[in-house]
């Protein structure tokens, strides 16, 4: 492992136990560190007007990115589309703090991820399940977030691939050595990555959960579903009263144990964001698919 | 005697910390989340993590009143990194207030961003005899001390660890290491105290 892939995964560990917020604007990257956010995620437009609008949706201006880097002391995140290593290379030169290789923009390969090695700057990126996370980890990837279906508002997306992955994680722990290469093989994921959590029992790098986290409750469920952290997308700038939503996620997020709190900080947090329900979304329209 | 150690649990590399002091002999290591769970600890970490994030979770859990009355009992206190800037008295460029147990002013990612963040190799006498690794990631480093606080290590004239009689700062995290030297080095200063 070289020392840069080392600190890289050191950083999410840093942001354990907390919330990063996409933002479109500096203001609201202000609201958001002001909430407790532990880091921001700078785009343009969040997924849910990128489900609105439609067309291609890619990187976002390098000048917008800077901008809010400038305005918060915290971690900076853009996103970046599949496959695209030149918008990564750009993001590097801007010297932000990660990146994320994201089906939330429109795909630029279809067959082939960005090979996360070649950069200094740390990646994360989306899996459904254990064999996408375990190839994402081998391009490099020092972080890893469900998909869940971004834009929606309805976290069934991420619990499913929550859920799918501890359940494979676990089903790797009870296997016998020899069968672990047959594992590797129908999860189409690295052979040493597949011993790795045979032995441990858990990713190498921080998990996060994301796509359709709406609410206090939303975060604690994924807290206690096992993930490290969460990213709340467009759960909090698209709902009623973003600056109170997001302080009463992070607080949620903390306590996710304490239901006490929990409904302390869900009451009267005005409108969430209205919503989609995955099962009327086409193929076309769910983001989770893409990528592979 | 068996001794409990707390780290706070609001945000940040917790388990980390959890795991290192757990390997300590005769060390109950506990996650704190609440003010009156610091009763029953003999020492606590404040981890890293994202200094803004924790600080706001310490004012709004009224953990500000709880650690400053720790500090008056006695006891040992350490922050790594976020913990370092959320124990200074000052932080450069910026007014709010922090816990200010710590006479240091301390800058906030002195080093840049996370393209910069780098691993150290040395050796800190007062710590342990062998070669750590000094791990800074998006580090904060200590521009003041006052009177009456210890220089554990500086580079170049730059400081990343110091010591006062009930506290410890660094700006780097032994936590991310498999050493468990500075896990050691705070228990035995926490039983110096109650021995």
């Amino acid at each position: 492992m070289s020392e840069k892939y080392r600190l890289n995964k050191n950083l999410a560990q840093m942001l354990k136990g907390g919330v990063i917020m996409d933002v479109t604007t500096a203001e609201e990257a202000k609201i958001a560190e002001e909430a407790g956010a532990v880091a921001v995620m700078a785009l343009e437009k969040v997924p849910a007007d990128i489900r609105k609008e439609g067309g291609i949706a890619r990187m976002s201006d390098p000048k917008m990115i800077k901008k809010i880097a400038k305005t918060v002391s915290i971690p900076v995140m853009a996103k970046v589309r599949i496959g695209h290593f030149v918008e990564a290379q750009i993001l590097e030169a801007l010297e932000i703090d990660y990146i994320d290789e994201s089906e939330v923009l429109t795909p630029a390969d279809e067959s082939y991820h960005i090979d996360k090695r070649k950069f200094e700057i740390p990646f994360v990126c989306g899996a459904t399940n254990l064999g996408e996370a375990l190839r994402r980890i081998g391009e490099g990837a020092a972080m890893i977030r469900t998909k869940g279906e971004a834009g929606t508002g309805n976290v069934v997306e991420a619990v499913r691939h929550m859920r799918k992955i501890n359940s494979q994680i676990n089903n790797l722990t009870t296997l016998s050595s020899e069968q672990l290469m047959t594992a590797a093989k129908e999860m189409q994921a690295p052979f040493e990555l597949v011993e790795y959590i045979a032995e441990h029992g858990k990713l190498p790098v921080v998990n996060f959960a994301a796509g359709g986290i709406a609410t206090p409750a939303d975060a604690a469920l994924m807290m206690q579903l096992g993930c490290d952290g969460v990213f709340v997308g467009s759960g909090i700038f698209r709902s009623g009263n973003p600056a109170k939503r997001a302080e009463a996620i992070v607080r949620a997020t903390t306590h996710y144990r304490d239901p006490q709190i929990i409904a302390e900080v869900s009451e009267d947090l005005g409108k969430a964001m209205s919503g989609i329900d995955v099962n009327g979304l086409t193929d076309a329209e769910k983001m989770a698919d893409r990528g592979w | 005697m068996k001794i409990k150690v707390g780290v706070l649990a609001l945000q940040g590399g917790v388990a980390e910390h959890l795991d290192h002091l757990n390997q300590i002999e005769n060390v109950q290591a506990l996650a704190v989340k609440k003010p009156e769970e610091l009763n029953s600890c003999a020492g606590l970490i404040i981890p890293g993590g994202e200094s803004t994030t924790i600080r706001k979770l310490i004012k709004a859990y009224n953990f500000k009143k709880a650690i400053r009355k720790f500090y008056q009992q006695q006891k040992v206190i350490w922050g790594s990194c976020a913990g370092l800037i959320l124990l200074a008295a000052e932080v450069e460029g910026e007014k709010e207030e922090q816990l200010g147990l710590l006479d240091i002013k301390v800058k906030r990612n002195a080093f840049g961003s996370q393209l910069n963040s780098f691993i150290e190799k040395a050796v800190i006498p007062k710590i342990s005899d062998s070669i750590q690794e000094l791990v800074f990631i998006r580090a904060p480093l200590i521009t003041e001390v006052g009177r009456g606080i210890e220089i554990l290590y500086q580079k170049e004239g730059q400081i990343a660890a110091v010591e006062s009689k009930n506290l410890i700062g660094t700006s780097f995290h032994p936590e991310l290491t498999d050493s468990n030297a500075f896990h050691q080095y705070f228990v035995s200063k926490i039983r110096n105290k109650i021995s």
